[in-house]
């Protein structure tokens, strides 16, 4: 009988401390743990008890590469429970700063975290003595995303321009206008990133992953829509945990989200792209087609594209967004007075993918209860399943071979592991 | 031939945070290659699967202590450095995670887990000058870009970095806002909290939440009194000094007394 143990430490060009462990025995995967280590931070417990008006600045501190999706999903379940609309130029604000943060968030990945793996390097720095164009073409995509979001959100980190109901102040059509060159040559470089990563080698395998995510009557998901899946799921954003739960797992330190008595699913790009590719914008659904890649993708390594293509989409949205502004007489609709208890629920798409939030308030409008439900932790233990799959493939190889293999296996989910772990560190497990 | 000259070599940690200080340097688009060029990231997890063992030449440090083996590593990583500079709000004050310091601990951990036994925490979330000496520190919730170039420029030019503890309120004047809590009555923290942010939340007719945490001298009696006077209840003031920078001691101090006037108030003991 043999035993073989892989263990990675301490994964790279991840956000946050996780670690893998794998166990084979007699050529069998006997267990896969994405063990994560981020100490708990506790959000939804001393979220409790502050106004609601705090939610976004608040809950953006869970993720410094996705603070916009916390500000978004808090803002939308304060607005639910308060049953306010936000509409017109507010509402299309709102989703051209998710386009900054796609775009920054998507680029981050695509080039610094991602490409190194496709190109066999440790990292973007090396990366940029052999191929600095592309290096340089990273950089400046991203940067438009971050500029983006200063212009709009007063900066690229935790942005202060976001509030329940809207924003505290809404830029002139001049500031928003002078953004257009920098985002039309951002849409240039999408389009050569989409051909660029098109033609990287990557890695031949399916996954039979069930998708979820939003989806909109008429345009690709950031703020609203149903919950949908690939298997026929079908559902308002209220009844996320009718069809979803979050259990504790002795092993891992994040929670897990399942699907009530099913397994596990996925969320982001591979997801929202299988479920929305017919309401991306004809750029992007042209960029798809110019990479030879279906209307499902299954095979995890190709999610460098459909990130890419998303951001071809973010870049294309955005300036149709410039385009037709009109800077609106208020800023934001103000909330009505709170006298009663109420429950609000929200999820938007943040780049990795649903991020649900629900909030109960009491009747002076502090929050009683906060339930947050990150992309990743969702995804965890799909990532598990890949990671099963790829060992069970790869049983030949010795160990630093299959440890390498197992990371990128894991990389090419993006995941956010702050997120995820709001909240969780478990200790070890004994056995 | 030139031999290569010796290039400093950086590191980078993480402790509790949400990773957006350390982000900001992969968002230096302008300048990253030309600072990898300058210094040689050694440690740097979040971006890159290379490591280098120590020692470092220059540490910096996201996040706060808030477990036994956390408050055990940040030791191990000042021994390894010539030069610790602390990163952002939780390094430097606890950050949010500090509202348990105000909270008991084990009922926040049943708040939020099925399985309270599973997590293993500290009751407190502390600033890393807690546990080891730091050379330098950056505020902010997050950072602010130019602060960390000029941190930098000045580790490797071997000076002192210009990081001014004045307040927003300086830089306020120095960006032509008009302020917010003089014409129109809002809350703002700019007076007692430090500069470094270039006042956006004025800029965008916000009121400074603060999230750079006290200025050199702040005074915060006054600023009490200010927002007192401008409609705030006691539990709303107590609120606004306990955010990211709730740990640092003149906000503490601010959140505490705001706590003892509401209970003076209800006649509570």
């Amino acid at each position: 009988m043999t035993e073989r143990t892989i263990a990675v430490d301490y994964l790279a060009r991840v956000e946050g401390e996780g670690a893998l462990t794998v166990r084979i025995q007699d050529q069998r995967v006997e267990d896969v743990k994405l063990r994560i280590f981020e100490p708990p931070r506790f959000f939804e417990a001393f979220l409790r008890g502050r106004s609601y008006l705090e939610a976004p600045d608040i809950t953006a501190r869970i993720c410094g590469i996705c603070p916009v999706a916390y500000q978004m999903s808090s803002c939308h379940a304060m607005e639910h429970a308060l049953e306010m609309r936000v509409d017109g130029m507010i509402r299309e604000l709102r989703r051209l700063l998710y386009c900054g943060e796609w775009i920054e968030s998507h680029t981050l990945h695509v080039y610094l975290l991602h490409l190194p793996d496709f190109l066999g390097l440790p990292d973007a720095v090396r990366l940029a003595k052999d191929h600095p164009e592309a290096v340089r073409r990273g950089l400046a995509l991203k940067k438009a995303g971050n500029h983006l979001m200063q212009v709009l959100g007063g900066r690229e980190i935790h942005p202060i321009n976001v509030r329940v109901g809207g924003f505290y102040r809404c830029p002139t059509v001049d500031e928003l206008g002078a953004l257009r060159p920098e985002l039309e040559t951002a849409l240039g470089l999408a389009e050569e990133t989409v051909r660029f990563v098109a033609k990287l080698p990557l890695p031949d395998v399916a996954e039979d992953y069930e998708f979820v995510s939003l989806r909109h009557e008429h345009e690709y998901p950031l703020n609203e829509g149903e919950i949908v899946s690939s298997r026929g799921l079908r559902i308002p954003v209220t009844d996320y945990e009718s069809a979803f739960e979050e259990v504790q797992v002795p092993h891992s330190t994040a929670l897990h989200s399942v699907r009530k008595g099913g397994g596990s699913y996925l969320v982001g790009p591979l997801a929202r792209y299988a479920l929305n590719h017919d309401r991306l914008g004809p750029r992007a659904r042209a960029a798809a087609k110019e990479a030879g890649i279906s209307d499902v993708v299954r095979n995890p390594a190709q999610s460098v594209v459909v990130r890419a293509v998303e951001v071809v989409y973010a870049c294309e949205e955005a300036l149709r967004i410039l385009d037709a502004y009109e800077r609106p007489a208020e800023p934001f609709v103000p909330p009505p007075e709170t006298r009663t208890a109420r429950v609000g629920m929200a999820a938007t798409e943040a780049p990795r993918g649903t991020l649900y939030h629900r909030y109960r308030l009491d009747p002076g409008g502090l929050i009683a209860e906060a339930k947050i439900v990150a992309p990743t932790s969702q995804n965890q233990r799909r990532i598990e399943d890949d990671l099963r799959h790829v060992v069970e493939r790869s049983l030949a190889m010795d160990e630093p071979a299959l440890t390498d293999a197992c990371e990128r296996a894991i990389r090419h989910h993006d995941p956010c592991i702050s997120c995820s772990t709001h909240f969780l560190r478990l200790t070890v497990e004994r056995s | 031939m030139l031999a290569t000259p010796h290039r400093p070599r950086l590191a980078v940690w993480k402790f509790a945070s949400c990773d957006g200080c350390q982000l900001s340097i992969l968002d230096l688009e302008d300048e990253l290659l030309a600072l990898a060029g300058r210094i040689e990231i050694a440690n740097f997890r979040e971006a890159s699967s290379a490591v280098l063992d120590g020692p470092y030449d220059l540490s910096l440090v996201e996040g706060s202590i808030t477990t036994r083996e956390d408050a055990k590593r940040i030791r191990e990583v000042r021994a390894q450095s010539k030069v610790l500079v602390t990163i952002g709000a939780c390094a430097t004050a606890g950050g949010i995670q500090a509202l348990r310091n105000f909270a008991n601990i084990d009922e926040f951990r049943r708040a939020v887990y099925a399985r309270p036994e599973y997590i293993e925490t500290l009751a407190t979330s502390t600033p890393i000058a807690d546990h080891v000496p730091v050379d330098h520190e950056l505020r902010g919730c997050p950072i602010s870009k130019s602060q960390l170039l000029e941190m930098v420029g000045a580790f490797l030019q071997e000076r002192a970095p210009n990081t001014p503890n004045e307040s927003v309120c300086i830089e306020c004047k120095r960006r032509g806002n008009v302020c917010v809590l003089v014409a129109r009555g809002t809350p703002c923290l700019g007076p007692v909290t430090q500069a470094g942010c270039g006042a956006i939340c004025p800029a965008f007719s916000r009121g400074c939440y603060g999230c750079f945490g006290p200025q050199g001298s702040p005074n915060v009696a006054s600023m009490l009194t200010e927002l007192h006077r401008l409609g705030m209840t006691a539990p709303e003031v107590r609120r606004v000094f306990r955010t990211f920078n709730a740990g640092a001691p003149a906000f503490r101090t601010a959140s505490e007394f705001a706590v003892e006037a509401t209970d003076a108030k209800e006649g509570a003991p």
